[in-house]
């Protein structure tokens, strides 16, 4: 492991304060004087830059590679639609391609026998990076009414900056692209809330996350002392609580505004520094 | 002239199928002789994605010229287009004996545009 | 039969707890859990299931150990980066594996093996459900933890909820759509009579919220908008409904912040089945005028 480590933060249901946590964990290390990158793997839903407001300085397309025929050299064989797993080839008198059906996996390319399929990028986001503060900001824009959007996470994770700790603002849920967004990070923080929808969703994380074998812990967002059904899972499963962020009617408006939290609530700094001490100490 | 027909059985007496790309059997049926033979389409109406595509790619196979259906999803319009082969609609479900006859008498509209937006993506 | 599809853009607004109420709210409806990655209506409607199916959607490569050679075309090849070399015990050769989680199916791998060491079975992806509930029959699934949610399960459950609302002669389908915008979401809304999309006066609500209406746009479907939590910032609420308008959709009301939502969650019951409350007050508004502003948009597509 390199002398900075990468946390994913994620969580089986959205809205659960995923975000909340990356963004102030972030400007938490920052103001230590941490070198600190903030990476929005959230392509569908970037949110982190309405807090972090960063300037950005490069935006580029994303793109994956997808087929070109050249008709002058085909031959009508077949082989590539018959290759392709996704349907995004057709044979019909010429082969014809599909190109938002493609995964860009190149077996076309590679089984035409005569050399007739060249690959030319298909724009499926724009990648940005940029610097808030002294935090190193980087997130992926996925095109609206685009289905792909692992391609669009890897390529926002190849962003990542070595001399710095790695902060993965990962998707909702436990489907591929949360897989794709905490996959070769060095620790899992998996936020949740106190509701029955919550530690459903959490349980389902947990499935998800543990045959990955990644070392993972949980941030009780909204914590109600009145409910402790997600404490309870997490000391049946062995998992660590790392933090319990009380319920507070000032933390929903202070977000509704996109302003960070420290400034009203200075509490929070000292439950950042919590968090990443429990974090650290797992790592 | 060779036509295909969606259908919902093996059968022409049985209504046509109305989804294009996930029709359970496509019948092949010449105009001239009478003749009609039923092609499974099982493998494409449980295809992860480009099912229509896949079922245009069949169509062509059979050496079919025209199809009767009723709707047609934009990707597998282009397909049917690419390959030259008509699209004829019928507005509600009949017969498929029904749908030739009127085929052949010119009574059903022919497809210039796609008219699903197709089961997703 | 109508298609009603109720989304989010961000997850976490109150989607689901909407649904809920909206489904003990309708006459003569089916409903369709299609957020298949986290679905959680089943906590509050808490189906009894009657069939159960299992969910197989392509391939995954599978490398079998004994038979490779160590020779690495297969990692050179995949793009997904989810070949990699292990040390094989006995004899210390490497070997290669094959990351499920990583693999996107795509075969390449498996017929470019010299070694034909490597299977490509289907894969199983999840089940679906087709269930009975107090206020009507359900459709609903589980994706696998893992799995890629292509859309088609999306696409399965809707279908499967509007077969059984011919079998049971009822002419509403009430989905719960999955949040974002990609695959899912598309397949949840296209061909969907009209959507709702419920969401809150944050930032991030009204960053998302002009995504979703882009979408809806792109496929033309008539949307709605409803502001839940709408008093935690009302000058967003009133930001979020002047945008909606002016993206083409209607604002069809605004529920309160409060802990009634939660309350009923751990109840298993709707906000509206929880007694009365001002929340419910504002529930039965939203879905009186949601129903109302699907009814005049009227005849927009044909079955």
């Amino acid at each position: 492991m390199s002398s900075f480590p990468s946390i994913a933060i994620a969580s089986g249901k959205g809205g659960t304060g995923k975000t909340t946590v990356a963004v102030h964990l972030a400007a938490w290390l920052a103001g230590r004087g941490e070198a600190v990158q903030y990476l929005d793997c959230d392509v569908e839903e970037p949110n982190g830059h309405l807090f972090l407001k960063p300037v950005i300085e490069t935006a580029e397309p994303a793109a994956i590679p997808v087929p070109v025929v050249d008709n002058d050299r085909c031959t009508a064989c077949g082989k590539c639609a018959a290759a392709c797993e996704f349907n995004a080839v057709a044979m019909l008198k010429k082969p014809m391609v599909f190109t938002e059906l493609c995964h860009g996996c190149g077996a076309c390319t590679l089984v035409c026998p005569v050399e007739a399929i060249r690959e030319e990028p298909r724009g499926i986001g724009t990648v940005e990076t940029g610097q808030a503060g002294p935090i190193r900001f980087a997130q992926g824009r996925l095109n609206v009414g685009e289905p792909m959007s692992p391609p669009l996470i890897r390529a926002v994770k190849n962003r990542r900056d070595p001399a710095a700790i790695a902060l993965f603002d990962s998707p909702p849920g436990t489907s591929c692209p949360v897989i794709a967004a905490v996959r070769a990070a060095d620790f899992i923080v998996l936020v949740t809330e106190p509701s029955p929808f919550g530690l459903h969703d959490l349980t389902l994380a947990v499935e998800t996350f543990r045959p990955m074998d990644l070392p993972f812990g949980v941030v009780v967002n909204r914590a109600d002392p009145a409910d402790l059904r997600v404490q309870d899972f997490c000391r049946q499963q062995e998992i660590p609580v790392l933090a319990e962020l009380p319920d507070d009617r000032r933390v929903a408006e202070t977000y509704a505004r996109g302003e960070l939290l420290f400034d009203r609530l200075p509490e929070w700094r000292d439950r950042m520094a919590e968090l990443w001490a429990r974090i650290e100490e797992r790592l | 002239m060779k036509v295909v027909i969606t259908s919902s059985s093996q059968t022409l007496a049985d209504p046509i199928d109305m989804h294009f790309g996930r029709a359970k059997f496509f019948i092949l049926a010449d105009t001239e002789t009478g003749r009609a033979t039923a092609h499974d389409n099982a493998q494409n109406l449980h295809a992860a994605q480009g099912a229509g595509i896949q079922s245009a790619e069949t169509v062509a196979k059979l050496g079919a010229e025209a199809v009767i259906t009723g709707s047609v999803g934009p990707k597998a319009f282009r397909a049917l287009q690419a390959a030259g082969i008509q699209i004829a609609l019928v507005e509600a479900p009949c017969p498929g004996t029904e749908a030739l006859r009127r085929f052949k008498d010119g009574e059903l509209p022919v497809l210039d545009s796609p008219n699903s937006e197709g089961h997703w993506v | 039969m109508k298609e009603l599809v109720v989304i989010s853009g961000k997850g976490g607004t109150g989607k689901t707890s909407l649904t809920a109420s909206f489904a003990a709210l309708a006459r003569k409806a089916v409903f369709a859990d299609c957020d298949v990655d986290a679905a959680d209506l089943h906590l509050i409607l808490q189906p009894e299931v009657r069939r159960r199916e299992a969910f197989v959607s392509g391939r995954e490569a599978a490398i079998r150990e004994a038979d490779c050679a160590g020779c690495g075309r297969c990692a050179a090849l995949c793009r997904f980066e989810a070949v990699s070399a292990v040390a094989r015990d006995s004899d210390g050769a490497r070997v290669f594996q094959i990351d499920p989680a990583a693999c996107e199916g795509c075969g390449v791998c498996t017929w470019n093996c010299p070694a034909t060491a490597i299977d490509f079975p289907e894969r199983t992806c999840g089940e679906w459900f087709v269930s009975a509930t107090r206020h009507g029959p359900m459709v609903h699934a589980r994706l696998a933890p893992g799995a890629e949610n292509s859309g088609k399960l999306v696409s399965l459950v809707r279908e499967q909820a509007r077969e059984a609302a011919t079998e049971s002669n009822r002419d509403l389908v009430l989905v719960d759509g999955p949040p974002g915008t990609g695959c899912p979401v598309i397949a949840a809304v296209t061909g969907a009579d009209a959507i709702l999309v419920v969401t809150e006066p944050t930032v991030s609500g009204y960053h998302d919220l002009s995504r979703v209406l882009q979408l809806a746009a792109h496929f033309r479907i008539p949307a709605a908008v409803c502001v839940n939590k709408w008093d935690i910032h009302p000058e967003m609420a009133d930001r979020i409904e002047e945008h909606a308008r002016s993206a083409g959709a209607v604002p069809v009301g605004r529920v309160r912040y409060g802990p009634e939502a939660t309350d009923a969650q751990r109840r298993k019951l709707a906000v509206v089945e929880a007694g009365d409350s001002p929340l419910a007050t504002d529930i039965r508004a939203v879905w009186q005028n949601w129903l109302d502003s699907t009814a005049e948009s009227g005849e927009k597509k044909s079955p």
